[in-house]
């Protein structure tokens, strides 16, 4: 039985920052996991996605500060669907009191904020599935 | 615990079969990453499956593949059919990881479109993305999707024998695509029920559907289909109801004189052979005893001895110690 992490990347509603998201789905590539790169997409077509895909892990890039505006709606919609195994890891810009207002408040597993090893993110993902399956 | 799981097994495939997303999902992963009740549950989805018509869409990277099915999905959705698509890309060859990046120009937009897309990786085990993607379209199938699309980066040589597992195979080409001479070449461009050359807007389109219609002409395989060329420019959605025509087209020539049964049937005999070849080696593997293949591998290089001829003696002298192989009087 080979089991791959199943990650699905989106930049979350119309954000255009693109380097942060395809620099992190490239060092998970090379972490050994499977990246479904979705691109621009809205909440409901990432949790559609995530079901789609089987995915163990969704990933946020949020830049143009919508985070607290679009980020819970995914989490909220991931549990609607049943999928309260499927963790929510976000990246970008924003106040680090939003970060923890979204880690405490809103059940989004991890923030990584700018200027985060990279390993650090790939350890976080590794830890937080790695007791689920 | 066995029976537990086999249990939920049996849920998970009776609510696929009705068309909840969510298990047919689960179903796939179980299936992709070979659980233990992986034959099980293609044992039990194969008496579903055999009702879709399959499409397989390939080409190189870049070429509007993904583009061009998401047009696709698009048209069979609004005629009322329902839509599951394969998009198979690499992995890397030293992670295992991969990116998967079909999605991107792929967008459902409507709920009221019945589609199910899930991506693949090729997976490092030869033979294993045919295997794979089989196994999850016929999934799709039994959950009542109507129309499967296989969607591959046509390189390398797995990546035809899917594209060959289909009922209709489009090979997706641009005006960059090449000379004469690449579309001369073995390989992909022998594979094609229907050709497209998309972004055919660009300068080129009209050359090297010519040089396409050219290679077809001299070729003397006897075909009792004419391979079609479409012009497409996908992403503005020009030229694509000719080419949703041209399919339903060799769609209709497949369903004459049991052509698609034909077809069928020899795809099933190909694939059974490669399966059969993997199970003996399987079986033969577990019953020979375990040699070390790393004092194998260096003492191969120390002797600078040929390959082909080692790994015939290691076989022999495998089956020989283990009693297998009749010996020498």
């Amino acid at each position: 039985m080979d089991r791959k992490i199943k990650v699905v990347m989106a930049k979350l509603g119309l954000d255009i920052h693109w380097r942060g998201v395809y620099l992190v789905s490239q060092f998970m590539k090379e972490a050994g996991m499977d990246v479904v790169y979705l691109g621009n997409k809205f909440p409901t077509e990432i949790v559609e996605a995530a079901i789609e895909e089987d995915a163990d892990v969704v990933g946020l890039s949020s830049l143009s500060g919508n985070h607290l505006a679009l980020g819970p709606i995914v989490v909220d919609m991931l549990r609607e669907k049943g999928l309260d195994r499927v963790k929510v890891f976000m990246g970008g810009v924003m106040p680090p009191d939003h970060a923890k207002r979204l880690e405490k408040e809103y059940g989004v597993q991890k923030v990584f904020l700018p200027d985060t090893p990279m390993q650090e993110i790939i350890d976080g993902i590794n830890a937080a599935v790695g007791n689920t399956h | 615990m066995k029976i537990e799981k086999k249990e939920l097994v049996d849920e998970l495939i009776e609510r696929s079969l009705k068309g909840e997303k969510l298990s047919i999902s689960r179903l796939i992963s179980l299936v992709e990453r070979r659980d233990e009740y992986a034959p099980y549950i293609m044992e039990k989805i194969a008496p579903h499956a055999g009702r879709a018509y399959y499409i397989g869409v390939t080409g190189p990277p870049g070429a509007g593949k993904s583009t061009t099915v998401d047009r696709l999905i698009g048209m069979f959705c609004k005629n009322n059919l329902s839509v599951g698509v394969i998009a198979v890309d690499p992995s890397s060859p030293f992670s295992g990881g991969s990116l998967l990046g079909d999605r991107v120009r792929m967008n459902v937009k409507s709920e009221k479109m019945d589609v199910f897309i899930r991506s693949m990786s090729s997976g490092r085990v030869m033979g294993g993305l045919a295997r794979t993607s089989k196994e999850a379209a016929r999934i799709l199938d039994a959950c009542g999707k109507q129309i499967i699309i296989i969607e591959t980066v046509g390189v390398g040589q797995s990546e035809l024998d899917i594209a060959e597992a289909t009922d209709t195979v489009l090979v997706i080409l641009t005006p960059e695509s090449g000379d004469s001479i690449q579309i001369m070449k073995a390989g992909l461009m022998e594979i094609a029920d229907i050709f497209v050359v998309n972004k055919a807007d660009r300068p080129g389109a009209e050359d090297i559907s010519t040089s396409i219609r050219g290679m077809l002409k001299r070729s003397l395989r006897k075909r009792d289909w004419d391979p079609q060329i479409f012009l497409t420019s996908a992403s503005v959605s020009k030229g694509m109801d000719d080419l949703y025509a041209g399919i339903w087209s060799h769609y209709d020539h497949l369903t004459e004189n049991l052509r698609l049964e034909e077809r069928r049937k020899r795809q099933l005999r190909q694939e059974l052979h490669t399966r059969i070849e993997n199970e003996f080696a399987k079986i033969l593997w577990d019953m020979v005893q375990k040699k070390d293949i790393d004092q194998v591998v260096l003492d191969t290089w120390l002797r600078r001895a040929d390959p082909q001829n080692t790994a015939q003696q290691f076989v022999l002298s495998s089956l020989k110690e283990s009693g297998l192989w009749p010996q020498k009087q």
